[in-house]
């Protein structure tokens, strides 16, 4: 669906974005990390067709965004951070006026509409004017104007930025919806949501990108492995012996009480079934072996602290 | 089509907001105190001559309110952020402009048609020639082309709307007074008072004369600023 090929985008002397390659497949949801200014939203922008490459070539669905820039106007769906609205509008008025400018006649509007209003949440909303909804509202109405024409790949940069929890649980499933049948491409530095939403990731750093893949390759890419044990046997012994262990990094516990014992281990490379075989034969019962939450949180900052320049 | 789309919503746009009729209005109050000013106070006067004072205002005003009333057709835009959403659409430079000059021109004959009830009370207490009517209000209109042209220029160089009409304010005044730097200066440059926007062209029509050269004047200015206006919108996409 998406092919880029060394891209670099200039604004003036600064390099925002820096020989990045990587491809998208139909259907999928790929997520593009990084901290604020890394490049993210110039590489969306670039992909909606509102900025030329400085160097480097751009095709989706096949065709160059340089050369055939319009024919691909009405395959894309693009949702910028600040939903662009006209405020005196109601959401359907919105909508099918943008759907109109993609080209689609007054008929197909009407028989696509209740479906995008559907997908996008927005029953019950539909004659309300835009100024008066509430920002996870104008989010979806930003949605709904991405994907009216049925796009072949929808870009959506920061689309839960401002969000509440409750709102951000809702935009979830939605973008969920949206990846049916269509490529989508979402950038946030919202770690736990591109983990949750998304089958691949890229991190973006400096205006390169740093590395690509899912949460477990990503984690992999680090060389370390941090995981959370649960053990049978009394908690000071076993943190006494992770803490004695060469190629344990760091202990942090985590009493459960019982006769349990937890913590949280980081270890020197990934050793993680070597040295879980070690664990049993040091005679602590294995109870339970997890992923912390936030270890894709711990990878993308690994990543983002690597010297720029530098290989991972 | 697409020019129809981007003309409906913008025009719908203006009649949904208070900044249009507020313009209209206060133009509309202004030319209407002028014009009482002129019939009470000017003294016996031929109902032909009643009409050439109002067309001399009526210009003033139709400017203002063109200027005025284009103002926010990009800045506005810019400011908002919904540029991006035209600028992602498969609708061209070309089309967006004469949308927005579509839709400024369409709330500019409002303005215009809503002042023919002072002509009309000339026409009911006096004697005038329908023919002066119509020429005066085609100048009228050709005049609020132009102005809207020249505004949505303006318009495109800025994302605040308040500079958007300081600019299309200076270029305008500097137009009008094209005449007076030619009547200064020697041939072949004296040719410049061709291009005033009221000394060179309008007095025929406030005076019921249709010279093509004025209707070709105004429609040419029309046309220049309509595509330096698209050259501007082309240029900032591909910065």
């Amino acid at each position: 669906m998406i092919g880029v090929k060394n891209l670099t985008r200039y604004y003036g002397d600064f390099r925002a974005v820096h020989d990045v390659s990587f491809d998208v497949s139909d259907g999928e949801i790929v997520g593009v990390l990084g901290l604020n200014g890394a490049g993210k939203s110039t590489i969306l922008k670039v992909l909606a067709g509102l900025l030329p490459p400085s160097s480097g070539t751009v095709t989706i669905d096949g065709l160059d965004v340089t050369t055939a820039s319009d024919a691909l106007k009405s395959r894309i769906g693009y949702l910028p951070e600040n939903p662009p609205q006209y405020r005196d509008m109601t959401v359907t008025e919105f909508v099918t006026y943008i759907g109109r400018l993609k080209g689609m006649t007054a008929a197909q509007v009407a028989k696509r509409l209740p479906e995008v209003i559907e997908t996008c949440a927005l029953r019950g909303r539909e004659h309300q004017v835009i100024g008066t909804l509430s920002h996870g509202y104008k989010k979806r109405v930003g949605l709904a104007q991405a994907v009216i024409h049925d796009p072949k790949l929808v870009i959506l940069d920061e689309p839960i930025s401002g969000l509440d929890p409750a709102q951000i649980k809702d935009m979830r499933k939605v973008i969920r919806k949206l990846g049916e049948g269509r490529a989508v491409m979402i950038s946030s530095h919202i770690l736990t949501e591109i983990s949750q939403t998304c089958d691949r990731v890229l991190v973006i750093h400096d205006g390169k990108l740093k590395a690509q893949g899912t949460e477990e390759e990503l984690t992999r890419q680090l060389g370390d492995a941090r995981i959370v044990l649960t053990v049978r046997g009394d908690q000071g012994e076993f943190e006494a012996w992770l803490r004695a262990h060469p190629k344990v990094e760091d202990v942090v516990p985590r009493p459960v009480g019982g006769a349990l014992a937890s913590a949280i281990v980081d270890l020197e490379g990934d050793i993680r079934e070597s040295f879980i075989a070690e664990i049993i034969g040091a005679g602590f019962g294995i109870r339970l072996v997890e992923v912390p939450d936030d270890e894709l949180e711990e990878a993308f900052l690994g990543l983002t602290r690597a010297p720029v320049g530098g290989e991972l | 089509m697409n020019v129809l789309l981007v003309a409906r919503r913008d025009l719908a746009s203006y009649l949904n907001s208070a900044s249009g009729y507020i313009i209209v209005s206060a133009l509309l109050f202004i030319l209407g105190l002028l014009f009482n000013a002129l019939s009470y106070f000017a003294g016996p006067a031929y109902s032909h001559e009643l009409l050439e004072a109002f067309f001399l205002y009526g210009f003033g005003t139709t400017l203002i309110a063109a200027v005025l009333l284009s103002m926010r057709s990009f800045a506005e835009e810019k400011s908002q952020g919904t540029d991006v959403l035209l600028e992602t659409a498969p609708i061209s430079e070309g089309e967006v402009v004469l949308g927005k000059y579509l839709a400024g021109v369409g709330m500019v004959s409002i303005f215009v048609l809503l002042t023919l009830y002072m002509p009309l009370l000339i026409l009911w207490n006096g004697k005038v020639a329908l023919g002066h009517l119509a020429v005066g209000y085609l100048g009228l209109l050709l005049v609020g082309s132009a102005g809207t042209a020249i505004g949505n220029f303006g318009s495109a160089l800025s994302r605040s709307q308040v500079v958007a009409a300081v600019l299309s304010g200076v270029m305008v005044t500097f137009m009008m007074i094209l005449g007076e730097i030619g009547s200064f200066s020697e041939a072949p440059l004296d040719a410049i008072h061709y291009l005033d926007l009221f000394d060179a062209h309008f007095p025929a029509f406030q005076g019921g004369r249709l010279e093509l050269s004025g209707v070709v004047f105004y429609a040419s200015v029309t046309a220049v600023f309509l595509w330096l206006t698209t050259q501007v919108l082309k240029g900032r996409r591909w910065q």
